[in-house]
């Protein structure tokens, strides 16, 4: 068995080495029929930009994006600013050069990769989802018998922010880093999921289109790992089914097939305000530009913040969304279940914390109202503010770098939960619904607590559950997501997510039970 | 200002200081030599076996104390001086206080046995107890087998603690079964089977003869009283605990097996009290023992005793007896009174279901004549404990418990329910034809 798992982790990690080395190899060659293409596409008029590349770059041989993305934004460059000074501004090109350099390598990929696309999916994928499989199927009989299974995470360099834990960090940042700033990287990753986009909206694939099929992968084998470990708890398992069903039907194959359909893209279940350009105007435009799909999209979109998510929250906890359906969530529950006990359980972090989520929350609707304020009086500034700086500024600083790159980067460090705790409006938004008016409750079981902290260890949100446990109080918190992990690792059956009436929810108490005192004498004597 | 001065920071002595803060202003000095800051005893195992880390079994962050004005003292009591209220500690130090808490817990009993003073030899008591483990123990090469004496709760901690780091581990137990001074059979029996199936080399009705040393004064081996010898590298001695009360030797206060305390946890001495684990009732109070080495108890203890030294007497007056342990992977929950074979009286009578495949089971006492419930052992099921405690002192029959046996259950949600087998197999044994009811929630909240 330990032979199998080691022979799994070389298949995986030749996997991976494939996959990380492929955005500096390849071969690029950009023809004169494929630019045009590029240039009809994107609708360019600069006949600098086109001047330029035909100068340096088409009909000639690039080894590697990093050889041919500089000239290409150098173009780019050249002529926008020709272009600003002579205030041509109709013929400025808007996309970006990273975009550009996308988009043009996109077409241009020549050589092995291109042509073995499906090879190259196995040497890539194919490794990696076949060798985690190999490492994580040999748990059935390594681990024994049914019951929570934490021996050695803190022994354990991986789980315990040692140096794998580390590579894992550099590994998650730059990735996010490639896929929010230099999509041309991203490029040869495209080629191996090709066939698949193809198969699903008939478009090739984009980088985006990579990270949501590798969402889905990583999701569903970690999800393997979650129900060898957790599968002596039902709730565990159900669970988990959820988020995995949700993600591979709702955030990846309906939008994909939507497309091919000539639907506008759209995932159902992804609300406002965690899906924070809802109401952007390009979004709003395609909408009502859509006809019944669009409109009704609009219409479930605005139901699903304003009544769904919080009808649901009353009756369940925020757990229905945070824990078995967001995609934010089904990834911090299986690929970054290995790291839930790194979220911080200190009072500051908690202080932090509460300033933070609420800010973001305030700084996405303050941005949706002056979005909604520009769409229908039509101007371009609120308040001397213009709408566009801030929605960028929160696309850069919240949609990329918190969500993304600190969000899923910093897992093995900070733990799984960091964007759903200290950033996600959505769930500061639920918070307020499950902390005030909600049946939700973890409920501690009358005096059997001894404090021994496995439950604090390992909530990924920070709560430091025993220090409710211990004093016989129920667990109100707004932030908890109700995974139902420290109940699962709770070695004397203390704690119980349920849905109950909201009398007695909230039960701060003053002698535990099992302590014959007389509490009406307490009382009165207070 | 007043100043209490507590002797010992495990669950009793902070519980007791924490609710004495709450409800007045007085001057608080807490002394332990075993760590700084409170922790939890009971999760020692899991910083062994890599589930936490030691700082996580502290409760309170570090600057709780201070902003509590509990002020910590890293120090042993060598003396009592009961005349002059004056505490002596090796450093030669002295404290004053107004008023006394002794809450200095149990030590691991040692028999006699030759050899068991050895290197190599340990009890599992103490964060210091965790340390010598973690060097007498770290990985299966340095120890290549291990011996635990004793088949209670912390032998069977201790057996699992080393199986984590695949160190092959032989088990010495007393008795016939596995624990069965205090389980019934039907539930011991299940155990034996679970610490089998952990690979776990159980010895049953086995006593250890001596232990033997190699030529630098470690243990090597161990003799049992069947004339087996076991090589090993480490002995664990887990044959219960006794109070921690040796330096109160000739300070006056009376000494038992522990120190005796009447039920308003005084000692004989005025101001001096006693609570947890090193206190000694006079008088048992209900089926319970004089001494109660228990974490609940404990905690009661400093709940009550605070009361009382704020001013609002109040004697110790634990409520329906219940308690939880874990064996390996099996979580048991015990409410009311559930006695062993060996122990159990004539009209105590016994309903036990087992389920076919998976370790879990089910006892329930009740008085045979009039079918009350006195207690309910349960195995790898969760049960509610306010339900449960309602059920005692409501005295229900067992067709009450049964009928609404849905309402007691707290396993996690969509986890298999065991209730209709139960009942089933109770109506075959009983002739009787109960039903279950659904789970109420107006029921489960009907007194809160």
């Amino acid at each position: 068995m330990q032979i199998i798992k080691k022979v799994g982790l070389f298949i995986f990690l030749i996997g991976l080495i494939i996959f990380t080395i492929l955005p500096i190899v390849g071969e690029f060659r950009v023809s004169s029929a494929t630019f045009d293409k590029v240039l009809q596409e994107k609708g360019i008029s600069s006949e600098i930009f086109i001047r330029e590349m035909e100068k340096n770059v088409v009909g000639k041989e690039f080894s590697g994006m990093h050889s041919l993305s500089p000239k290409i934004a150098n173009a780019l460059e050249t002529a926008n600013t020709q272009h600003r000074k002579n205030k041509e501004y109709k013929k400025v090109i808007y996309t970006g050069p990273h975009d550009m350099a996308a988009a043009v390598g996109k077409v241009s990929g020549k050589g092995f990769l291109v042509e073995n696309k499906g090879l190259m999916w196995f040497l890539t994928f194919g490794l990696g989802i076949l060798g985690a499989l190999l490492f994580i199927i040999p748990n059935v009989v390594l681990l024994g018998q049914k019951g929570i299974k934490n021996n050695g995470i803190y022994h354990e360099n991986a789980t315990n922010r040692g140096w794998i834990a580390w590579m894992v960090f550099v590994f998650l940042v730059s990735f996010y880093l490639v896929l929010y700033f230099r999509s041309e990287y991203a490029v040869n990753w495209t080629y191996l999921v090709d066939p698949i986009s193809e198969f699903l909206s008939g478009n090739a694939a984009g980088h985006w289109f990579v990270y949501g099929f590798m969402y889905c992968t990583v999701m569903t084998v970690m999800a393997v790992r979650m129900y060898i470990k957790y599968r002596h708890n039902m709730y565990q398992m159900v669970r988990t089914t959820s988020v995995l069903f949700f993600q591979i039907v709702f955030a990846f194959l309906i939008p994909e097939i939507m497309v091919r359909l000539q639907m506008p893209y759209y995932d159902f279940k992804n609300a406002f305000p965690l899906d924070y350009d809802f109401f952007f105007q390009w979004n709003l435009k395609s909408l009502l530009n859509s006809g019944g799909i669009g409109l009704f999209i609009l219409v479930w979109g605005i139901v699903l913040t304003l009544v769904i998510v919080p009808v649901m929250v009353y009756f369940f906890g925020k757990r229905w969304y945070c824990s078995w359906v967001c995609g934010c969530g089904g990834l911090a529950e299986t690929l970054g279940d290995p790291y839930r006990q790194h979220s911080s359980k200190s009072l500051f972090s908690w202080k932090v914390e509460r300033w933070l989520v609420h800010s973001v929350l305030v700084f996405a609707v303050g941005m949706t109202l002056m979005t909604l304020y520009s769409f229908f009086t039509e101007s371009s500034t609120v308040l001397g503010l213009k709408t566009q700086s801030v929605q960028s500024a929160y696309s850069l600083l919240i949609g990329a770098f918190f969500a993304g790159v600190i969000g899923t980067g910093f897992y093995p460090i900070f733990g799984n939960r960091v964007w759903c705790r200290f950033g996600c409006p959505l769930a500061a938004y639920l918070g307020f619904v499950q902390r005030f008016k909600s049946r939700f409750r973890i409920t501690t079981n009358g005096g059997q607590c001894i404090s021994c902290g496995n439950c604090s260890t390992y909530c990924e949100q920070g709560i430091d559950v025993r220090a409710y446990a211990q004093k016989g109080e129920n667990i109100i918190r707004s932030s908890c997501v109700g995974c139902g992990i420290c109940s699962a690792v709770c070695p004397r059956g203390v704690l119980k997510l349920e849905n109950g009436p909201l009398e007695g929810r909230i039960n701060p108490t003053t002698v535990l039970l099992g302590n014959d005192v007389d509490l009406m004498d307490l009382v009165n004597k207070k | 200002m007043e100043h209490i001065v507590i002797i010992g920071n495990g669950i009793s002595g902070i519980t007791a200081a924490r609710h004495i803060r709450k409800l007045s202003d007085k001057k608080i000095t807490i002394i332990s030599p075993e760590n700084k800051y409170f922790f939890s005893r009971t999760a020692l195992m899991y910083v062994y076996m890599g589930h936490m880390k030691f700082e996580h079994t502290q409760p309170y962050e570090n600057w709780f104390w201070k902003k509590n004005r509990l002020d910590l003292v890293n120090g042993y009591v060598t003396k009592v001086d009961t005349a002059n209220k004056r505490l002596l500690l090796t450093s030669s130090e002295e404290i004053e206080y107004d008023k006394l808490i002794i809450a200095t817990g149990s030590k691991s009993n040692k028999f006699g046995w030759p050899g068991q003073d050895l290197k190599g030899v340990q009890g599992l008591y103490s964060k210091q107890d965790l340390e010598l483990l973690e060097a007498n123990a770290p990985n299966k090469d340095v120890c290549k087998r291990a011996v635990i004496v004793g088949g209670g709760l912390i032998g069977i901690e201790l057996a699992e603690m080393l199986r984590s780091r695949d160190i092959p581990v032989t088990f010495l137990v007393r008795e016939k079964s596995f624990w069965d001074g205090v389980l019934p059979s039907g539930d011991s029996q299940m155990i034996n089977e679970h610490i089998l199936e952990h690979h776990i080399d159980l010895k049953l009705d086995t006593n250890l003869q001596e232990i033997i040393a190699d030529e630098n004064g470690w243990a090597k081996a161990v003799v049992t009283d069947k004339g087996e010898t076991i090589p090993c590298n480490v002995v664990g001695l887990t044959a219960g605990v006794t109070p921690n009360i040796d330096f109160l030797k000739g300070s006056g206060i009376e000494l038992g097996k522990g120190v005796k305390v009447n039920n308003f946890l005084e000692t004989n001495i005025p101001d001096i009290y006693a609570i947890g684990d090193c206190a000694e009732q006079h008088e048992a109070i209900g089926s319970r023992r004089p001494v109660e080495a228990v974490w609940y108890t404990g905690r009661m203890m400093g709940e009550t005793l605070a009361q009382t030294i704020c001013g609002r007497k109040r004697a110790y007056k634990p409520g329906h007896w219940f308690n939880s342990a874990k064996f390996l992977d099996i979580e048991y929950q015990t409410y009311g009174w559930v006695f062993s074979d060996r122990s159990k009286k004539d009209h105590e009578q016994h309903f036990h279901w087992r389920h076919p495949k998976e370790k879990i089971c089910v006892t329930i006492a009740f008085q045979k004549d009039t079918k009350l419930l006195l207690g309910i052992n349960t195995f790898g099921i969760r049960m509610r404990h306010e339900i449960l405690d309602r059920w005692l002192t409501e005295k229900r029959t067992m067709d009450y418990v049964l009928e609404y046996l849905k309402d007691a259950n707290f396993d996690p949600e969509f986890c298999a329910q065991y209730e209709k087998a139960i009942i089933s197999q109770y109506n075959d044994q009983f002739g009787t034809n109960i039903s279950p009811k659904k789970k109420s929630w107006k029921r489960i909240f009907s007194n809160v």
